[in-house]
């Protein structure tokens, strides 16, 4: 997780100076939010989805205004009018989902091999207490390491083909995963063991009847944790280099002086993060209902 | 003729065992296994030795901290680490044994597993549900085999819990201060429960309790221990014949000797 302040520090930077106006944008995001956040009651009166919907639509409206007005220059942040028709022209030229499926298909690839990969792992260390002491301290350094440090490595030893592209977006969601599982298994109620134990279970039926569930919720918060660092290395590891996908299009509209092509491509990232996002959060919530929890306010 | 026998030489606390490390390992039975002096170690039992005979009702009585959860823990199998012996219809016990049933403190149900899940948790695919539909009858769970634990009151949950204990037909039912964290009607009801099924399934019961009332109540014998080490400083039988009453001054007696043996005057 310590890379990602990192990363995003790195995509800031290389966008810094298309966008002057990206730190202002998002102070008043921020402000919008906090308006919208409102009182309990109105929480009560309004649909969730509505009240959430509220701070981009309050953002699109003022970029809009700002703009039109004359109050920003149109190459440095495009009309949110504009950006869409950006998105729609792409559409038409039949560019537009080939990007998506190539950015979306390299994140499913990796995180896939990077979720199997830390559930071994993070499994073997979390049931035996001498894959722990042998593998513990050597992934604590490997955690270490910003993640980005592996790029000229994996561009060394892999090419500037899909394979470095997959590694990289593995190793991002290999950790949290990792951690989700190996701290979820140590950490089930040793009174749930002594359960089983005095049912004569041996290992293998207690870490499946007993331990894999209990450590479920864990599980599956290093799971989501690890789709969103997928996404997030996904956009570094098409920034560095490729020819199709949404990090493309960032560098593309970059590159072409095209502010409207850079914020279409953050656009389908947000959207794109949050399906998958719902999606976890959904099958998180159909495999978890025993769960007694507080759950937030309702 | 005794169904168990408990001999306990010593028995010291070196720290808690890993939970998942020994899970798999069903060690021997701690013939002076792991239980080397060390001058750190302090003795938690010394020279405890009981039996229980077919049928009877045994209560162990002591202040806290004097040792009986730890021996329970030994009698179950779930504490291999002392020195002595636990004898099982006449032969040694090895490690954890299906003929013995345990009912904690706390119902201990697995909270994603049903409740008729969590009574026929057991080895192997499914349970018997007819026998889980039974055992649910008889503690008053009818009709809840399929809710979840998180739906049930701290009562109904150790109702399940004793279900639990007795699905696998088990001689010995163990039970650790079982009623401690009910409410006093809750109590009452589940103490003439425990009872009942005892009787019906001809299991024997070993209960640990501080509850002076609860252990002259239930018991055929109540052993107290005293503390520091842990060791049995008197045994005094109970010879009222069932049903008790709660208020009779036979029993309000028999209270007076128990606890004069815990807190000796003087």
């Amino acid at each position: 997780m310590s890379a990602d302040p990192d990363l995003i520090a790195r995509a800031v930077a290389s966008l810094g100076p298309v966008l002057p106006e990206q730190p202002a944008a998002a102070a008043v995001a921020a402000n919008a939010a906090n308006a919208a956040g409102g009182t309990d009651a109105a929480a009560g009166r309004w649909p969730a989805w509505l009240l959430g919907a509220l701070p981009p639509v309050a953002l699109l409206v003022l970029a809009e205004a700002a703009v039109r007005l004359g109050w920003i220059a149109p190459h440095l942040l495009p009309a949110p009018s504009d950006v869409g028709a950006a998105l729609a022209q792409m559409a038409r030229d039949g560019q537009l989902v080939p990007h998506v499926v190539a950015s979306s298909l390299r994140v499913a690839g990796g995180f896939a091999l990077g979720a199997v990969l830390a559930v071994l792992l993070g499994a073997l260390v979390g049931l035996s207490a001498t894959a722990a002491a042998v593998l513990t301290p050597s992934f604590q350094a490997l955690r270490a390491i910003p993640s980005l440090a592996w790029v000229p490595l994996l561009l060394l030893w892999l090419g500037i083909d899909e394979a470095s592209k997959l590694a990289l977006i593995a190793i991002g969601a290999f950790f949290p995963v990792y951690m989700g599982v190996s701290a979820g298994f140590r950490d089930v109620d040793r009174k749930l063991v002594e359960v089983a134990r005095l049912r004569g279970f041996g290992r293998a039926a207690l870490a499946r009847r007993v331990l894999l569930p209990a450590a479920l919720p864990a599980l599956l918060t290093g799971l989501r944790n690890g789709l969103s660092l997928a996404w997030m290395f996904m956009v570094a590891a098409e920034l560095i280099a490729a020819s199709r996908g949404l990090g493309y299009l960032l560098t593309d509209g970059r590159e072409t002086g095209r502010a409207d092509l850079v914020l279409a491509a953050i656009v389908l990232l947000a959207l794109l993060g949050k399906l998958t996002d719902s999606l976890m959060a959904t099958v998180e919530q159909r495999a978890l209902h025993w769960r007694d929890s507080f759950g937030g306010p309702a | 003729m005794s169904v168990l026998e408990v001999q306990v030489r010593a028995k010291r606390f070196a720290g808690a065992a890993s939970v998942v490390g020994s899970a798999g390992k069903v060690r021997g039975n701690g013939q002076g296994g792991g239980a080397q002096a060390s001058p750190r170690e302090t003795p938690v039992l010394s020279d405890v030795r009981f039996a229980l005979a077919a049928g009877e009702v045994l209560a162990l009585v002591g202040a806290s901290g004097c040792g009986k959860s730890t021996l329970l823990r030994i009698v179950a199998g779930l504490d291999p680490d002392f020195s002595g012996e636990v004898r099982l219809g006449g032969r040694p016990r090895q490690g954890p044994d299906r003929d013995i049933g345990v009912v904690f403190q706390e119902p201990r149900l697995f909270p994603w597993l049903t409740v008729a899940e969590n009574v026929g948790f057991d080895l192997g695919q499914g349970h018997d549900e007819a026998w889980v539909r039974r055992l649910l009858e008889e503690v008053g769970l009818a009709g809840l085999e399929d809710a979840l634990p998180r739906q049930l009151s701290g009562g109904q949950a150790q109702r399940a819990a004793i279900a639990r204990a007795l699905y696998t037909r088990p001689r010995v039912l163990l039970l650790d201060e079982p009623f401690s964290a009910l409410d006093a009607f809750t109590r009452m009801k589940l103490q003439d429960l425990v009872r009942a099924v005892a009787r019906a399934h001809g299991t024997s019961l070993l209960l640990v309790t501080h509850d002076i009332e609860e252990a002259v109540l239930l018991a055929d014998r109540v052993l107290v221990l005293g503390a520091a080490p842990g060791r049995i400083v008197r045994e005094i039988p109970i010879g009222v014949p069932h049903p008790r009453g709660r208020g009779s001054a036979e029993l309000a007696a028999l209270r007076g000797q128990v606890l004069s043996a815990l807190a000796p005057p003087g």
